[in-house]
């Protein structure tokens, strides 16, 4: 069993995961892997059994019988045939395969075969890897038989008569095959005229007593071609493990997605999570074999409400993942028509600020953004798909500031949605115009720390794709700053923040101390803007009065301005405005506001205090 | 029999452990093999708390009061209206963004003014601004809201102006539990200086504890401004500002008698200064627009301080905030 293959001979593996309709449907539910469980496919009321797992053979279900004659077993778990499940599970296996070999042949729904050549010396011995795949399809919630031998047809052979791992070694085919029954030879045949031919070969050879594959390697093979023609040479040959033929490889799409349907309609998000954390431990563990994460997840929830054309969509997937299912449907149903049901969509989209590979963080996340915008119908199918991108590998700095951990400040971020509002936390971005409150929020995504440097030059204040941080805008107050320029002496500049000196505190940086030697005297916004009014004198502001707020009125005693601004005039949401920086007398002490004269409406406002 | 048992040993242990004739490290040693007392620490074997780290608040003149801004305590910096205290703030967020630290504004009143913090020299990409408001109702638990309050409610106009500012408030200390348990962050800043004194004092004591217990071993500086001490004894550090002067460019004049009735130096205007050397002429005949506000004049009062070291000088210190084009 664990004899190494010869050297000169190409060793191939073969995946199968038998019972593979129940399998898909077992990997949404794995609590009822240990039950007998049956499979239906076929409009109600004549729906017949299609696949059944071995507990509901024990239990003497067999194929083919109906819906009512299998209730009668109340042991047994029936679920509708679900291709989209299929369809994901199969995309599943395949990202199995992917992540050994990159030769992979798509053979059928349920078997996979790879080229292992050379990767002894990346994996360890072919028992070890043949191993390390059937755990690793666990992992993905699908129980597969893998087989390892040099040539193709006889390791998908020994998968699919065979459970668990088994290894043949170079001359030994024909023997270790001997004992597999006739019907592993045509197991996995796609079309129903190719399983009629097995089935008269099979008829064929039961009557000659023919009923294992030693029996039928050892029928002289001019006898065969006589009676049985090519097609019964081939089965020989295979049946003696002494095929050989090239294998096809197969690109799939880079597609992660995962899908459930459900059998009953969800109404509760708490139900919902916990199919969503199934969903997308798989997500995680598929991306994960491929050393991939995810920078965004696409969650689509189709609702019993509205209208929504279903088909169009699943058979775009299954086409994607698998050619052979949409046709095997069409053969089954005996449709290619589209069911219209009814149903409406709903989705959402989280883009991650770095490529994440952690199932609860994403978890908690949707949960978050679900229960900020829940669905609003009750929810029948739930497709949940990632766009992959490369892991995030960084390593901090041994000297470099702490941050907050991605993972973790994104969910802090969720959070803190919840508790505020959306579009209410995040980064500020100042927008290029004079109008006044011109910022817009932006995801808060700070950049790695880079490396402090010992110079000035540590401080990247004009970095060219981030062009509104640390740049003061020079429009900002045109009038203001013409005034000041006029007034002050000349040549003298407005220093640039990172030019001024300051003081160095013992044991501080000179990052630290750059700003020290005097602050900005910052404006306090309120928002919205107080209304005041205003008696004027001479034209000037000489009184105001505050309804909103007590301590906002009284005498001016003292006036600046006004500095006049207008802009987008051209447009419908044109302003101008006259500004006043006024003085006031308060209980303890003075306050200095900036008064607001909006010339379009005439009304005053109080726009905010320095502070 | 449980006297018997244990009570015997244990007061003969201590007879032994209190004889004189023992060494006092023999002694201590002794006590501590005492079963009783085998968990205890001895008084004398207490470490004694390790004087935090601090960093630069931005302006020079307060961090040569203070001793700079302690990591992992809890700063609180209160004042009225037109005392300093954003632009406290905005220096302390603009100096820990250039030391590349991750910050964060709890913005109860959502007050920042978008410009001022890049004039303060803020990297806005290292600052996380929480803009709390309590007309924004979306996001909001609303099960546990109509549970608290009903749906049809009148209030008086000041009433409800103190349930939104508590609303705020709720939020702003709910989102600072959030950021201090998530970690990683160089300053956490909670802006309180436009609540209301009524409602900023109601917040529980047990919320400031919790926040000095959750920033105690942390690099985090956490910063509150208010306009009168909310914290009390959680905050490590009080901090009073008052605004003293404001300077104009054209002239300065004394505005009432708490900025002084003192004419202050001109600032190289010459013109300005012969319209004010007029007794003739009123302050009103200057051309308004001819004058431009230059900063202010601020006044730093350190009312308590836990850490272990003392101010440097006094218990007070003046500085002068600029206006962004005033350079």
């Amino acid at each position: 069993m664990t004899q190494s293959l010869d050297d000169r001979q190409m060793p191939f593996a073969s995946i199968f995961v038998p019972d593979f309709p129940v399998e898909a449907i077992l990997r949404g539910e794995p609590e009822l892997r240990l039950r007998a469980m049956a499979v239906l496919e076929g409009k109600p009321p004549l729906q017949k059994v299609f696949a059944l797992n071995e507990n509901a053979r024990r239990a003497s279900i067999e194929l083919g019988m109906t819906k009512l004659q299998v209730e009668a077993c109340t042991d047994l778990v029936l679920r509708s045939r679900s291709l989209l499940q299929e369809a994901v599970a199969h995309a599943a296996l395949l990202d199995c395969a992917q992540s050994f070999s990159p030769r992979v042949e798509n053979t059928a729904c349920d078997t996979l075969l790879l080229d292992l050549a050379g990767l002894e010396s990346l994996f360890g011995p072919l028992p070890k890897i043949a191993r390390d795949m059937a755990r690793r399809a666990s992992d993905l919630g699908l129980e597969a038989n893998v087989a390892v031998a040099s040539n193709a047809d006889t390791a998908m052979l020994a998968a699919r008569g065979f459970s668990g791992v088994t290894v043949i070694p170079v001359g030994e085919e024909a023997d270790r095959l001997g004992n597999l029954p006739l019907n592993v030879l045509f197991a996995g045949l796609p079309s129903d005229d190719q399983k009629q031919n097995a089935e008269q070969f099979l008829e064929t050879l039961e009557r000659w007593g023919i009923r294992n594959l030693r029996s039928l390697s050892a029928l002289p093979e001019i006898a065969i071609s006589e009676r049985l023609g090519q097609e019964g040479v081939r089965l020989q040959q295979l049946a003696r493990g002494a095929t050989s033929r090239t294998l096809v490889p197969f690109d799939p799409p880079l597609v992660f997605q995962e899908a459930v349907e459900l059998e009953y309609p969800l109404v509760l998000l708490k139900p919902l999570a916990f199919l969503l954390q199934r969903m997308l431990n798989q997500l995680c563990a598929r991306l994960a074999a491929r050393a991939l994460a995810a920078q965004e997840l696409r969650l689509k929830l189709e609702l019993e409400n509205g209208w929504q054309s279903e088909d169009g969509e699943i058979r775009a997937l299954s086409a994607a993942l698998n050619p052979e299912l949409p046709s095997r449907r069409s053969a089954r149903t005996g449709e290619g028509t589209r069911s219209h049901t009814a149903r409406g969509l709903f989705q959402r989209t989280l883009r991650l600020p770095v490529p994440m590979l952690d199932a609860k963080v994403f978890l908690k996340l949707l949960q978050l953004d679900l229960k900020a915008h829940p669905p609003g119908a009750p929810i029948m199918k739930i497709h949940l798909s990632a766009e992959p991108a490369r892991p995030r590998n960084s390593q901090n700095g041994l000297f470099l500031p702490a941050s907050p951990e991605p993972e973790k400040l994104e969910l802090t971020l969720a959070r803190i949605s919840g508790i505020v509002g959306e579009n209410r936390v995040g980064s500020l971005e100042l927008l290029d115009t004079n109008r006044p409150e011109a910022f817009r929020m932006q995801h808060f995504a700070p950049s790695e720390p880079r490396g402090l440097k010992p110079d000035w030059e540590g401080h990247d204040f004009s970095r060219a794709d981030k062009p509104f941080t640390f740049v003061v805008p020079s429009g900002l107050q045109p009038t203001r700053n013409l005034l000041f320029r006029l007034f002050s002496q000349p040549g003298k500049q407005c220093p640039d923040p990172d030019q001024r000196s300051g003081n160095l505190q013992p044991g501080s940086t000179p990052q630290e101390a750059g700003n020290s030697n005097g602050a900005v005297t910052a404006l306090r916004i309120f928002r919205p803007p107080l209304r005041v009014t205003v008696t004027l004198r001479d034209g000037k502001p000489k009184h105001i009065v505050c309804s909103k707020r007590e301590k906002v009125q009284g005498e001016i005693i003292w006036l600046a301005g006004l500095w006049r601004s207008s802009g987008d005039w051209w447009e419908q949401e044109g302003w101008a405005r006259d500004e006043w920086d006024i003085a006031l007398q308060t209980e303890p002490g003075i306050a200095l506001y900036r008064l607001v004269h909006d010339l379009l409406s005439g009304r005053w406002f109080i726009e905010g205090t320095y502070d | 029999m449980s006297s018997s048992l244990f009570g015997a040993p244990l007061a003969r242990d201590i007879f032994f452990a209190f004889s004189p004739s023992l060494e006092p490290e023999a002694l201590l040693k002794r006590l501590s093999e005492v079963p009783k007392l085998a968990g205890v620490t001895l008084a004398s074997r207490l470490e004694i708390r390790a004087a935090p780290e601090t960093v630069s608040s931005g302006i020079s003149e307060i961090d040569t009061l203070i001793g700079r801004l302690p990591r992992g305590c809890l700063t609180e910096v209160c004042g009225p209206a037109s005392s300093g205290r954003t632009s406290l703030l905005l220096a302390a967020i603009a100096a820990a963004t250039r030391r590349q630290e991750i910050c964060a504004l709890v913005d109860t009143s959502d007050a920042l003014d978008p410009p001022s913090a890049p004039a303060a020299g803020v990297d806005l990409q290292r600052l996380l601004w929480v803009r709390c408001c309590a007309s924004n109702r979306e996001g909001h638990d609303f099960s546990r809201a109509n549970k608290t309050f009903p749906k049809t409610r009148t209030l008086a106009p000041e009433k409800k102006k103190n349930a939104k500012s508590e609303d705020a408030v709720e939020q702003a200390l709910r989102v600072t539990d959030l950021l201090l348990q998530s970690g990683g962050f160089g300053l956490i800043a909670i802006d309180l200086g436009d609540v209301p004194i009524k409602t900023a004092r109601r917040i529980p004591l047990t919320s400031w504890f919790r926040f000095r217990r959750a920033v105690e071993h942390t690099p985090t500086v956490l910063l509150v401004i208010s306009q009168q001490s909310c914290a009390q004894t959680c905050a490590s550090l009080l901090l009073r500002l008052e605004g003293e002067k404001l300077s104009a460019l054209s002239y300065q004049r004394s505005v009432n008698a708490h900025f002084g009735n003192a004419l202050d130096s001109m600032v190289g205007v010459s013109r300005a200064e012969e319209v004010f050397a007029n007794p003739g002429t009123s302050a009103c005949e200057v051309p308004n627009h001819a004058q431009l506000l230059q900063g202010l004049s601020i006044r730093a009062q350190v009312l308590r301080s836990r850490l272990e070291r003392k101010p440097v000088k006094s218990d007070h210190a003046a500085f002068r905030t600029k206006m962004p084009w005033a350079g």
